[in-house]
């Protein structure tokens, strides 16, 4: 093997475990991988070089003892910002959390320490993963690898341009409205949102909690199969953890990868076929959707008629949970404090922490929530909001009664250049039309790689039932066997 | 007409206390007037009869074991925190007028 970091995470974990590579080896060809073109894409905010060093050599020293590793021991990673991880800072890319440390870990890295992964560092991200580009994050863009002028999708823009630039086999992201698959699909990657309470928020700073999922992030299907068996499956410390074992993903990952999917039935959603979706992505979409007919899927034409009102709806209920939840930013436990001179109350060195520590996008969402949950205003927002979930969790039943996965564009463009969505929010809240549903539903969606469109990756999204995780990494990984594979990134702009 | 209005905006960011100042109010309640004039669109929907959902886990009343497990030592939860004082938490004055 002659450059480990363009291998996937499940021939490292099988080079490891034979102990042909070290993961000594294979973190630090990571680490150098980052020093050199980390400065080009910024994907992480935090290196943890030592640790990750020690890790590896922890699960080089438990080989030489004879210990069985599992598939990705020895396997590096990186993880989403908004994780806390024990000793390592966590910020969420806020300068309100700046230099935090957290004193425990997240269930997540819990797991993926047990399964002997190998931590790089922490990703850059929307500030409290509230946007759809990275720019939003306090500490500067994440920029896209395929070309660095445009944006890496948001708000888990680091991880995917981590993995996208071959810093990182595998990341964590979390997906609270796309934050997960739309990254995926503008940098050429796969991103998978498991079904909601299938992996533990334990740990992940809240932002929406109904709705926040943390999801693999990786450079093919089977990759992120294995990592979601990792992190997957009930946490007593979660409350709306599901109590039942991880779906079948890895077997239903290596089916998928035989290429024959004779018998699955395709749903086609009809509302999200029509304008939205620019058309080299609507053309690059078809084209998937094509390569997997001939493969024996069937397509049949659904509709999901209250899908159209999923983004007023998350748009009122994510801010109005993120109003509550970023209420615990008060300048007192954690976090910074600002204006404390001995003589300003606490309400006002919280109002002036909070000025101070959050962003516009963070604020703007703050007030947009404190309004919807407002006497007088709450039936006609947060209220209807709620009655449109219940409406689109009924659009999903009923379509599953006649497909067995939806289809659909992960999100309606490319990437696209620097600053051409932050003067007009609603403009960047577009980019998250397609993957909306599935959060309000609660089911799992993944984005795939589904060729490109003037140069830039789109990506392919594949929607399942709750608790049919497997069902959409089958497809998932059955797509790639179809479509052709995309030529890495170059890491060059074009000044788009 | 305006969906939210300039004054609005300053009372709900004294609400969830934020410290906005003038000009982020202005640019804040042109941007927010645009986002509520577009959310709106969820009263389009007639739901008279439908129940709200607020999740989508049917899980209810989800409860621990009433056993002592290990937590956080009191300097680990304090590692964290802007100013602490005997071991606690340092806030400022919560009251007006000097105790």
């Amino acid at each position: 093997m002659t450059d480990v970091t363009r291998a996937t995470a499940a021939e490292l974990g099988r080079l490891i475990g034979s102990g042909e590579v070290s993961a000594e080896e294979v973190t630090r060809a990571h680490l150098d991988r980052i020093a050199e073109v980390d400065d080009r894409v910024h994907a992480f905010l935090h290196v943890d070089a030592e640790g990750a060093i020690a890790a590896a050599r922890a699960v080089d020293a438990a080989r030489a003892r004879g210990e069985q590793l599992g598939p990705l021991a020895g396997v590096p990673i990186a993880i989403k910002d908004v994780i806390a991880t024990k000793g390592v800072p966590t910020t969420c890319a806020s300068k309100i959390l700046e230099g935090w440390r957290p004193p425990y870990d997240a269930t997540i890295m819990e797991r993926i320490h047990a399964a002997g992964m190998v931590m790089l560092g922490k990703t850059n991200m929307d500030e409290f993963a509230m946007g759809s580009s990275t720019e939003y994050s306090a500490y500067g863009v994440t920029r896209n690898p395929w070309d660095l002028d445009r944006i890496p999708g948001g708000s888990g823009g680091g991880s995917a341009a981590a993995v996208a630039a071959y810093e990182a086999p595998l990341a964590i992201g979390t997906d609270t409205g796309g934050s997960i698959r739309q990254p995926g699909a503008v940098t050429g990657t796969v991103g998978s949102k498991p079904t909601y309470g299938g992996t533990s928020r334990y740990g992940l700073v809240a932002f929406s909690s109904s709705l926040d999922t943390p999801g693999p992030v990786s450079r093919n299907v089977l990759d992120a199969a294995l990592l979601h068996e990792v992190i997957g499956g009930h946490d007593p410390r979660d409350s709306t953890s599901i109590p039942a074992p991880v779906p079948p993903v890895v077997e239903a990952a290596r089916r998928g990868a035989t290429g024959d999917l004779t018998g699955v039935r395709l749903g086609l959603v009809r509302e999200f076929t029509g304008e939205g979706a620019e058309p080299g992505v609507a053309a690059a979409v078809r084209d998937a959707i094509d390569a997997l007919v001939k493969l024996g899927a069937e397509v049949v034409e659904v509709s999901c008629p209250h899908f159209e009102y999923a983004l007023p709806a998350y748009y009122l209920i994510a801010p109005s949970e993120a109003s509550s939840n970023l209420a615990r930013f008060d300048s007192v436990r954690y976090g910074l404090r600002v204006g404390d001179d001995g003589q300003r109350s606490l309400e006002e060195v919280m109002s002036l922490t909070r000025e101070a520590g959050f962003g516009p996008e963070v604020k703007r969402r703050i007030i947009l929530g404190t309004y919807a949950l407002s006497a007088g205003y709450y039936d006609a927002y947060y209220g209807q909001a709620q009655k449109v979930r219940t409406l689109i969790t009924n659009d999903f039943k009923a379509a599953f009664e006649q497909v067995d996965v939806l289809v659909a564009p992960t999100t309606p463009f490319v990437a696209f250049p620097f600053g051409a969505r932050t003067s007009d929010p609603y403009q960047m809240y577009l980019a998250d039309l397609y993957t909306i549903p599935s959060n309000l539903y609660g089911g799992p969606a993944i984005s795939v790689p589904a060729g490109l469109s003037g140069g830039m990756p789109v990506g392919l999204q594949i929607m399942a039932p709750t608790m049919a995780d497997d069902r959409m990494y089958r497809v998932a990984a059955a797509c790639e066997t179809a479509i052709p594979t995309l030529t890495p990134p170059t890491l060059s702009g074009s000044n788009a | 007409m305006a969906a939210i209005s300039r004054e609005e905006v300053a009372h709900l960011a004294h609400l969830a206390r934020l410290a906005v100042n003038d000009a982020e109010l202005d640019t804040f309640a042109g941007q927010l007037d645009v986002i509520l004039q577009a959310v709106a669109r969820v009263g389009e929907v007639t739901a008279a009869d439908i129940p709200p959902t607020s999740h989508s886990v049917p899980l209810t009343n989800v409860l621990r074991e009433d056993v002592v497990t290990p937590g956080l030592t009191r300097d680990e939860a304090l590692s964290g925190a802007p100013d602490v004082a005997e071991d606690r938490f340092r806030v400022p004055r919560i009251l007006d007028e000097e105790a």
